[in-house]
């Protein structure tokens, strides 16, 4: 062999399918297939693993809880025939104009940049039709997405790009980001792929840059900062519309206490599941804690400050149907938020895509790299072709449907424990599977009153 | 053009913030054009969101985030200003007499800034079109991650000047501290000493364009490449 070929041959380390299981041969549980082929690559590249997607490690979840339902000692009610109210009222806590949405299930923010126009058109059309409000993201509010959404609440981030004050007084709500679960304590990433002439443009760089966008707000550090930054956009909006802080779910419990003392309406709570277009790996599956843990924290801050159902609080990460939604209700959030459901329910890994998804090495169900914007669904993409395939109108019936299905699975749940609005949902109606949920969650492991660290 | 004997006149010792800002924004819809604030004494906020050509006058020291996100209106302020001033602004124009805090100028997309006094750190960070033109010194950190407009220092620039710069220009007649990553000195072309003679001329600033240094972006960062690392 010459140095060339060696060289060759140890730069390809890792592009290799991985080997085939005979009897006797014993993968190691530490250095399984997956380890071994990421140790290559990071041999191969020296740099860490940029995905979108959320953490897809195995983390305590909803899943991990039951709810009791009624029996003798509690009656439920009829489904057909006895009401089940969903509508929540967010910011009546200082804002003129709250807003109220029909389902408790909201749009989380996505940026124009991570997914194409239509597809932030469609988020709006399906929202829209379910009387939900949908969010805007890291690159400025869209015109398209203004106009399909009834009710649009506008991030305020760090990288403040396409920051406005006209988009801000058209806003239904603002959300000033400090940090999103992926990813606390981390920036915004677009790479230049995704940076075409439009969303350049949205945020003054140019075209084809890597956006590494900022991870601390630029004008303010700190709770009592984070106070006068609030009493700032209140008086530009009038004090009309409510003022939502979202944060990574870390240390919650003071998280929660200081954003209500800095005055806001609204705390968006986001678990370490949640979604990004484009994070470091690394950052995605090990910093933050799970939403299961997070939602008692905050309830158990409000409720000491007397701020609960008050100062409302929306909570996401890894909620994918009815279920998970009934249970952080009952855990005693107000609404919860969508991201990777909603753009699944777009249409994103769908099997249909097969062949395109191969094309590009990966497969339908896996596929997580947003990131590259090479969508063969055309969602998260700025390629002008891909984005061609995706049908906004489709697309905003496909998540109207999902809205309905889980809002559906959600009442469901509730009449069954004998609630006449979901929000009357409590942890008295939830056991834990493990001790683990359990402890996290605050609720007796099934058939005990045992609940993990309290006497 | 400063405010006419005519103006407006709102004393804060009695009118909260509130009531000033909710007339200013009022007179958007028509109304009086020339305002005059009295007792500042250091509110955040005033005249945040201003959306018309009004001419406003702030008598004393105003606290963070003064005349934030401005379109079209000027606004002086005869003395200090806290964290923020003119932050996001789209337009218009805001003079400060004395110095400002920190984040002057932050993300601003458009209009001018001037500050007769000396700015502190991280001046014109994340700037994204506005033009900002100091009499004295800035602080550390000036222009962090500025993406676009101009940052005209009379004085001095302390350490990491333009760290991490897109397409924003700087202008220093002092000493600089130190250069932050990717922000490099770069040639006075004919065009450059223009447009900086037209700023220092709009701010008002007895200055010659010829003892400034021109830096911005060497543009090695603008695609991530892991020989880099170790610059970030
Ligand atoms: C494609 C995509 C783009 C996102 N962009 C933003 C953003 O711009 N700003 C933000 O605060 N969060 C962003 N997020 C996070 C979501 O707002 C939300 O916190 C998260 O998706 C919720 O978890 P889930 O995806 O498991 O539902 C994004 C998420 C995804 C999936």
């Amino acid at each position: 062999m010459t140095e060339f070929d060696v060289a060759s041959k140890q730069e390809g380390f890792g592009t290799e399918a991985t080997g085939r299981w005979r009897p006797g041969l014993r993968e190691s549980h530490l250095f399984d297939r997956n380890a071994i082929h990421e140790i290559h690559r990071m041999a191969r590249e020296g740099i860490y693993d940029i995905r979108g997607f959320g953490a897809k490690r195995k983390v305590p979840h909803f899943d991990d809880l039951l709810f009791l339902g009624a029996s003798v000692s509690r009656y439920p009610l009829e489904g057909y025939r006895e009401k089940c109210a969903t509508d929540v009222t967010l910011g009546t806590r200082f804002a003129k104009e709250p807003i109220t949405i029909d389902i408790p299930i909201t749009i989380a923010g996505m940026s124009f940049g991570a997914l194409s126009a239509p597809a932030k058109e469609a988020l709006g059309r399906g929202a829209s039709a379910m009387g939900t409000s949908t969010t805007t993201g890291d690159g400025g509010m869209l015109p398209e997405e203004r106009d399909h959404s009834t009710k649009l609440v506008y991030q305020i981030l760090p990288s403040r790009y396409g920051m406005n004050p006209d988009d801000l007084r058209r806003a239904d709500a603002i959300e000033v980001v400090v940090g999103q679960g992926a990813k606390p304590g981390g920036g915004g990433m677009l790479l230049g792929q995704k940076i075409s002439d439009r969303v350049a443009e949205m945020r003054d760089l140019p075209k084809g840059v890597d956006q590494r966008s900022a991870c601390r707000h630029p004008d303010w550090t700190g709770p009592d900062d984070l106070e006068i930054k609030i009493g700032e956009l209140r008086e530009i909006t009038d004090w009309r519309v409510p003022i939502y802080v979202k944060v990574g779910a870390t240390r919650t419990y003071f998280d929660v206490a200081l954003a209500v003392k800095a005055g806001a309406d609204v705390i968006v709570l986001d678990g370490m599941e949640g979604g990004t277009a484009a994070s470091q790996e690394v950052f995605i599956e090990h910093v933050g804690i799970p939403i299961l843990a997070a939602i008692p924290e905050a309830v158990r801050s409000l409720q000491e400050l007397g701020m609960h159902r008050e100062v409302q609080l929306i909570v996401s990460g890894g909620i994918r149907n009815g279920a998970d939604a009934a249970k952080a209700l009952a855990l005693g959030a107000d609404a919860v938020s969508i991201g990777v459901g909603a753009v699944v329910a777009l249409g994103d890994n769908s099997h249909h895509f097969e062949d395109d998804y191969e094309a590009i090495g990966t497969s339908a169900g896996f596929y997580d790299d947003w990131h590259e914007g090479r969508d063969p669904v055309g969602i998260s993409t700025q390629d002008e072709e891909l984005a061609k395939r995706f049908d906004p109108e489709l697309g905003g019936r496909r998540l109207a449907n999902y809205l309905r299905a889980m809002v559906l699975e959600t009442q469901t749940l509730a009449r069954a424990c004998g609630k006449s609005h979901v929000h009357n949902l409590e942890p008295e109606d939830l056991v834990a599977l493990t001790f683990e949920a359990a402890a996290m969650a605050k609720v007796p492991v099934a058939g005990t009153s045992w609940i993990p660290g309290q006497d | 053009m400063s405010a006419t004997a005519a103006a407006e006149t709102v004393d804060l010792a009695s009118a909260s913030v509130r009531e000033l800002n909710q007339r200013l924004h009022d007179a958007a819809g028509g109304g009086p054009a020339a305002w005059r604030v009295e007792n500042p004494s250091g509110a955040h906020a005033l005249a945040a969101g201003l959306d018309a050509e009004l001419d406003v006058e702030i008598d004393g020291h105003a606290g963070y985030y003064c005349a934030g996100m401005n379109k079209h209106a000027t606004v002086r302020v005869a003395g200090n200003v806290g964290v923020g001033v003119a932050e996001n602004m789209m337009s218009g124009l805001v003079v400060v007499e004395g110095s400002a805090s920190q984040a002057a100028g932050a993300t601003g997309r458009g209009g001018l800034l001037v500050i007769k006094g000396s700015a502190s750190a991280r001046c014109g960070i994340s700037m994204k079109g506005i033009d900002i033109v100091v009499h004295g010194s800035i602080g550390h950190a000036g222009a962090f991650m500025g993406q676009k407009g101009r940052l005209v220092v009379c004085g001095d620039a302390g350490p990491d000047l333009g760290d991490s710069i897109y397409e924003a220009r700087l202008y220093v007649r002092g000493e600089v501290a130190g250069l932050g990553a990717d922000c490099i000195e770069k040639e006075m072309r004919d065009e450059h000493t223009a447009e900086l003679r037209e700023l220092l001329e709009l701010a008002g600033a007895d200055a010659d364009p010829a003892d400034f240094r021109r830096y911005g972006s060497a543009r090695e960062l603008y695609t991530f490449d892991v020989d880099n690392a170790g610059s970030y």
